[in-house]
């Protein structure tokens, strides 16, 4: 069997097909990035001219869009910002998804699906209609104009969608493996903690990434809960700043989505393997 | 080594229902493989989980070397169990599968090297520490599991079902081996099983069950030849027992001792019937019939010739069969219980 499929994966049709799928992948994925880092450089009279070739430097690259990036707005602090925003926001949301994915998904039966679909329901109402009950529970708090009112606000609609995602994930595991692990000397939470998690694990980091962007990238609430340009993320600040009037700063908004986004990138390529193992494991089978 | 016992043991689901187990009372021996031997729906996997402490029972008491163990959680009962999926981690390699029992119970690192060479020589898996379960054949992770098992020699071992994941064939040679594992380490075991084969071939006892309710405990000779009621009579053998209604018994007889005259010594019951199907199955032929006398006529029975009897029974042909009267066995027709032998007027 193996020495088959190794025959058919060395024939040449084969090959020419993986490697024409790879590269118009690579291609189009690449491509946004690639952008990014080519605008990022270019000089802005380069960029405006359309006779030139837009794929090359046709004039000399500068540094001058990333100057203007971190000296005269408020990058790194955006940054430092989102990076913080994401990781309470992430945190909030693992403490509260994880245990109520499970609790759902094997401790309450029938009720457990049903009250499942309620709470992704509610990923369903659009943002815009939360708004003003937002606001009022931000004031109330004292938040805003705070980081900590978007912290407050993102788990609403983060934690639901990662309660539903992660409930598929230990749904799909055997219940007969936390039994096995209880046998063997756990008791149920160490056998989630122990089992269960590990097991889950690409899908926890789905909710990670999922949390982690959407922190990057909201806007409407960023925007109304915070006013101070020094408390702002990145998916306001970059763009109130850096668009001024009917002035695109396209070099520094290219810098700034490529500083943001890498990353994002990075992480997620660090465990690609363990999403796609996760994704296929045989759990028993 | 321990002796499970359990007492008046029950369990309902849904109150108001009949329970899955109902006032089940065993006491294994020392050292013991019994089987727990019944359909789906017998409460065989429910009583094994309740030994194993995964079920709490509604009533009822469990003992396991003469400690009462019923609310004690799994972990503190001394067992180990074998689950029909194996249930091994998929995260973990083979070997930290095996130590998985040892590092949840604090066994010091330092020992833990030496239980899994010994676990797994006796399984002869040696050379599979290093790999996922999911680079193991079937019959690996059967025996991943049993390493898994006994790595931390418990008192008793639990099976659910443990064969039934394999292909037929992988299957025989697999019994023999649970057969000679059990003899090995001489743990006393529960094994669960619908297979009648894997039961008579592996168990020191069975206890059948059905709809919740022990049948019958005996040895494999004694369920098969001494069947405490019709159920019992019926479910094991293939064919099953036949059941010739008689006034107010019902007379059973295997299809084995169903034969041609001239077969049969000593004293016997003659039956003639009439052949209205035959299956060729090489070592045997299954002979479908009907009674072919006045009383007892249209009523079905089966015969299971041997291969070595070689004359011609053909399709519709009226043929005088008999049964020897030691084989024959009677049962009450209202509580389908046993009845006293007697002698029988046929016809």
């Amino acid at each position: 069997m193996i020495g088959l499929k190794g025959a058919r994966r060395r024939r040449l049709p084969f090959q020419i097909y993986r490697w024409t799928a790879l590269s118009v992948f690579s291609v189009l994925l690449a491509f946004p990035f690639v952008w990014m880092a080519i605008t990022s450089f270019k000089q802005t009279s380069d960029l405006y001219n359309l006779n030139n070739n837009p794929f090359l430097f046709n004039e000399r690259p500068t540094l001058e869009h990333l100057k203007l990036l971190f000296e005269e707005t408020l990058f790194p602090r955006w940054f430092l910002n989102t990076a913080f925003a994401g990781a309470m926001v992430v945190l909030i949301t693992l403490l509260l998804a994880v245990p109520a994915a499970y609790a759902l998904a094997r401790l309450t039966g029938r009720w457990g699906e049903r009250l499942g679909i309620a709470i992704f329901l509610t990923y369903l109402i659009p943002p815009t209609l939360l708004f003003i009950p937002m606001s009022r529970v931000v004031s109330e708090l004292g938040l805003q104009d705070s980081l900590w009112s978007i912290i407050v606000v993102y788990p609403t609609f983060t934690v639901p969608f990662s309660i539903w995602l992660l409930m598929a994930f230990f749904k799909s595991i055997p219940r007969e493996l936390e039994d096995a692990a209880m046998v063997d000397g756990l008791t149920r939470f160490q056998a989630f903690v122990k089992l269960v998690i590990p097991i889950s694990f690409s899908g926890i980091l789905t909710v990670v990434i999922f949390t982690f962007t959407l922190v990057t990238q909201e806007f409407v609430y960023a925007l109304t809960f915070i006013s101070s340009a020094s408390n702002q993320t990145i998916g306001v600040g970059v763009p109130i700043y850096l668009v001024r009037g009917d002035v695109y700063y396209w070099g520094s908004l290219m810098a700034a989505c490529l500083i943001a986004s890498l990353p994002i990138a990075v992480f997620y390529n660090l465990f690609l393997d363990r999403f796609i193992a996760g994704f296929t494991v045989g759990a028993v089978k | 080594m321990a002796v499970v016992e359990t007492k008046d043991l029950t369990k309902v689901f849904t109150p108001g229902e009949r329970g899955a187990v109902n006032d089940v009372n065993l006491l294994t021996r020392e050292g013991e493989f019994m089987v727990f031997l019944g359909p789906s729906g017998s409460g065989k996997t429910t009583l094994l989980r309740m030994i194993a402490g995964l079920e709490d029972p509604t009533a009822g008491e469990i003992l396991i070397g003469g400690q009462v163990v019923t609310h004690l959680p799994p972990r503190d009962r001394g067992i180990a169990m074998v689950f029909q999926s194996y249930a091994l981690y998929p995260h973990l390699s083979v070997y930290k599968n095996i130590t998985f029992p040892l590092r949840a119970q604090g066994v010091p690192k330092e020992e833990h090297r030496g239980k899994v060479e010994w676990a797994a020589g006796l399984l002869g898996i040696g050379e599979l520490l290093k790999r996922k379960p999911r680079e193991l054949s079937g019959g690996e992770r059967q025996r991943v599991a049993l390493a898994r098992a006994i790595v931390r020699e418990p008192t008793v071992f639990l099976l659910d079902e443990p064969l039934s994941n394999l292909d037929a064939k992988l299957r025989a040679s697999a019994r023999e081996e649970l057969t000679q594992f059990h003899e090995r380490v001489g743990t006393t075991t529960i094994y669960v099983t619908h297979d009648q084969i894997e039961a008579m071939a592996m168990g020191d006892r069975i206890v059948v069950l059905h709809e919740g309710f022990v049948r019958q405990v005996g040895s494999p000779r004694e369920v098969y030849d001494d069947p405490a009621d019709t159920f019992v009579a019926t479910f094991l053998g293939s064919p099953p027992m036949n059941l010739v209604d008689h006034g107010d018994v019902l007379v059973g007889f295997r299809p084995e001792h169903l034969l041609p005259r001239p077969l049969v010594e000593g004293p016997a019951v003659e039956i003639g019937v009439r052949v209205t199907g035959i299956e060729y199955l090489g070592s045997e032929r299954i002979v479908y019939a009907l009674i072919d006398r006045d009383r007892f006529a249209e009523q079905k029975v089966v015969a299971k010739l041997p291969a070595t009897y070689e004359v011609g029974v053909a399709d519709g042909e009226a043929v005088e069969f008999a049964v020897a009267e030691r084989n024959l066995r009677f049962f009450d027709k209202t509580s389908e219980k046993r009845a006293d032998s007697r002698a029988l007027v046929w016809g």
